[in-house]
């Protein structure tokens, strides 16, 4: 590290240090939730910690250390392309979770699929599987 | 300062990475496999990342880059062919 503790290098190096230990502890974070809570729906709420706001320290300490303005763009798509990809994996893992119950029901604090469910699955009920209804 | 941050954030990553295996191991359904697996992926990515960030170079960009495109069609893959083979279906 430069010995002059007050150049913006250094400021630049000490932020990105910060960056990047705060990304990686996001990780051990998303770690420890996948350990220790109890079912699939509490588990995503950590498995994402580190696929967003880690991904983003890490990225923004890479683009802080190259020290070029043309790395920032590449990050810039590296990270959008994340949030637009993992709602999507989310999106299908909590829909898969929940037609297989993989939840406990009496940690949720409101279900407001419930009654969606029960309503598609009146109106199949009523159309007494004519056209074969896949009954999911 | 930056070998520092390297040991640190090495140490944090293999503990992560441990927990993640772990659960992946132990997970009692596929779906909580499938979702270790993507953190272990998310883990991965940040590891890459504070390589390059400490070395200074960009040679696994392209990578890290490639792994936000598309790192999210295995888990879609699975889920969307997962099917409940449980008789109590609480034991999560």
């Amino acid at each position: 590290m430069n010995p002059d503790r007050t150049s913006p290098d250094a400021w630049v190096d000490m932020l990105s240090a910060v960056f990047m230990i705060v990304g990686a502890i996001m990780s051990l974070g998303a770690a420890i939730g996948l350990l220790r809570f109890p079912d699939l729906l509490s588990r995503m709420h950590a498995a994402t910690k580190p696929q967003v706001l880690g991904l983003f320290l890490l990225l923004a300490s890479i683009g802080l250390q190259m020290r070029t303005w043309w790395v920032w763009p590449v990050l810039l798509v590296a990270w959008i392309f994340q949030l637009l990809t993992v709602p999507v994996s989310a999106h299908m893992v909590g829909r898969a979770g929940y037609r297989t119950k993989h939840l406990h029901r009496e940690l949720l604090t409101s279900d407001e699929l419930e009654a969606v469910v029960q309503k598609a699955a009146a109106r199949a009920a009523r159309e007494d599987g004519s056209d074969g209804g896949r009954g999911d | 300062m930056m070998n520092i941050v390297l040991v640190v954030t090495a140490v944090i990553f293999s503990l992560a990475a441990a927990g993640a295996i772990v659960r992946i191991s132990r997970g009692p359904s596929l779906l909580d496999r499938v979702l270790a697996t993507d953190v272990l992926l998310a883990i991965l990515g940040g590891a890459l990342c504070v390589d390059m960030a400490v070395n200074r170079h960009l040679n696994n960009l392209m990578l890290v880059v490639a792994i936000s495109i598309i790192g999210f069609i295995g888990s879609v893959t699975v889920a969307r062919f997962v099917a409940d083979r449980r008789e109590q279906p609480n034991e999560s």
